[in-house]
């Protein structure tokens, strides 16, 4: 059976994702100064410039900080679902474009560390009463990478 | 310029009061500012009131006095108090008024504070996912900060537990039940590596300072309290801030408490060297940690050492949070910071009763950090 799914909300990533379109967070660059923003920003906080492109982020970093989530937050503005898992938040580092806060699939602190190897993926964050899955980006602990 | 000084200062409770209205609560606190300073309503020629909850903080005045003042209301976060009395002091420093008075009140639901991402320009699918909350951004800072400088669980929750005991010698704090830091470490993680007993909680709470001309100091008090500097500084490109869904790579530039830190104690004259006791923000005992090093008063690192020695305890060389911080007294937003400098002001004037610290102390000093990255800073002295 293929559940519906649909994103959380739309320019946040690539949607759908396929072989001719892997997933990537959008973010934006400065015409002007270059610098990289997510989600994509109109308006550039360095240097105030209007005129900026599209670019999709790397889909692998490292960890630079975490922490955990262990009380189900206040809704609203949390809709996710009314049981309760803990799960963990993050900062990742994409080198020479930004850090990037984020859901991480794996909730036990114990099991995360700062400088660990991340990989973007999706996750169902909730489920809405017709069983369409609300998915939202976070980043997976990778294999170690062999150089 | 001439200079401003606090001669009155006044404390409502901080706690839960059910049924009093914010504003009767910031009456209450005016009125003991006014008679601490020997002042009436009437000679009060302006002021600074800051409230989060309260939509017209200056409807105060119809409780105290309809006498056509200018009454301002402000609010900067976590920072409005300091807002409010770096407002009164300008007002006394540039002339405007020989007499005036800084206000602060507010009366916070139970329970994390909670809004719609888009009253802080973020978008909707943060808060939807379960990122919007402000208690990540401690648990990340801490976290990230005790792997880089060897902070352990041990010194946070010492640190939870000296502030505890402070407030159990309180009569006007909240949470008075000493706690040992083995007790902290047995309560439950909220956000890792912090527990229950490290944070603390919005509440409810008013405070007051009446503040003058220092050529006129004389006419009401023996014991004026300088105010030396106040600096409220907003978070740069670059700094790791609370509600950030990213930030620029590189080394995190230094934070707003950093930068007002350093303009404070520049236009004071004054160094860290010289702070003889410290009111930090401490939203959860990570965030303690932290801004020791942040406001000059020790090397990123040192805290290890200087609280496991006892340091920042009453009877320490750096007393910090004698009347037990937010995590002994809560946070109702507006007052917070008129809470720290009214304990900085029995500390100078050694009226601080059974907390007072040893000696003599001449230089206070009280910091607030709030979302979205904004600090303020004040610089007291005899
Ligand atoms: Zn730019």
């Amino acid at each position: 059976m293929t559940l519906t799914q649909k994103p959380v909300a739309p320019g946040l990533f690539t949607w759908p994702t396929g072989e001719s379109a892997p997933l990537r967070l959008i973010g934006s660059q400065c015409a002007a100064c270059d610098l990289v923003s997510f989600p994509a920003a109109p308006v550039c906080v360095r240097c105030a410039s209007d005129e900026s492109t599209e670019r999709l982020l790397a889909d692998r970093g490292t960890l630079w900080t975490y922490t955990t989530q262990d009380f189900r937050p206040p809704s609203p503005p949390y809709d996710g679902p009314r049981t309760f898992e803990p799960y963990a938040v993050g900062y990742i580092e994409l080198p020479g474009e930004l850090l990037v806060e984020a859901r991480l699939t794996e909730p036990d602190p114990d099991k995360l560390r700062i400088g660990q190897h991340m990989r973007l993926t999706l996750v169902p964050y909730t489920v809405q009463d017709d069983g369409t899955e609300v998915m939202t980006f976070a980043f997976a602990p990778a294999e170690e990478e062999t150089s | 310029m001439t200079e401003a000084v606090i001669i009155g200062v006044g404390l409502h409770p901080f706690g839960r009061f059910a049924g009093k209205p914010a504003l009767d609560m910031g009456a209450d606190a005016v009125r003991l500012a006014l008679a601490d300073a020997g002042v009436t309503w009437p000679q009060v020629q302006g002021g600074y009131v800051g409230s989060y909850e309260v939509a017209n903080p200056d409807a105060i005045v119809g409780r105290l006095g309809l006498t056509g003042i200018p009454l301002r209301g402000v609010f900067n976060g976590c920072a409005t108090a300091g807002t409010a009395v770096a407002q009164a002091a300008r007002a006394i420093e540039t002339g405007e008024h020989d007499l005036t008075i800084a206000i602060g009140m507010d009366k916070h639901p139970r329970g994390a504070f909670a809004a719609d991402p888009s009253v802080a320009g973020i978008p909707s699918w943060y808060g939807q996912t379960g990122l919007f909350l402000t208690t990540h951004f401690f648990g990340m800072k801490i976290n990230r900060y005790m792997h880089d400088h060897g902070i352990s669980h041990e010194t946070l929750a010492r640190v939870a537990s000296k502030n505890f005991r402070n407030a159990a010698g309180n009569e006007k704090a909240w949470r008075r039940t000493p706690l040992t830091p083995e007790e902290v470490l047995a309560s439950p993680v909220l956000n890792y590596p912090l527990r229950q007993f490290m944070y603390c909680g919005p509440n409810e709470g008013a405070a007051a300072l009446v503040l003058c001309r220092a050529d006129q100091a004389h006419k009401y008090t023996g014991t004026p309290v300088r105010v030396r500097s106040t600096a409220l500084r907003s978070r740069r490109l670059g700094a790791f801030e609370v509600q950030s869904p990213s930030f620029p790579v590189g080394e995190p530039v230094d934070s707003p408490t950093t930068d007002a830190s350093r303009e404070a104690y520049e236009r004071a004259g004054i160094g860290p060297e010289d702070v003889d006791v410290a009111q930090l923000q401490d939203t959860d005992a990570g965030s303690e940690v932290i801004h020791m090093a942040e406001n000059g008063l020790c090397k990123d690192g040192e805290q290890e050492r200087l609280i496991a020695e006892g340091a920042t305890e009453i009877g320490g060389s750096l007393p910090v949070n004698t009347d037990g911080g937010l995590l002994g007294n809560g946070e109702p937003i507006g007052a917070s910071g008129l809470r720290q400098i009214h304990e900085i002001v029995l500390q100078l004037r050694g009226a601080a009763g059974a907390r007072q610290i040893p000696g003599t102390p001449r230089v206070g000093y009280t910091h607030l950090y709030g979302a979205p990255g904004v600090s303020a800073v004040t610089i007291l002295s005899t």
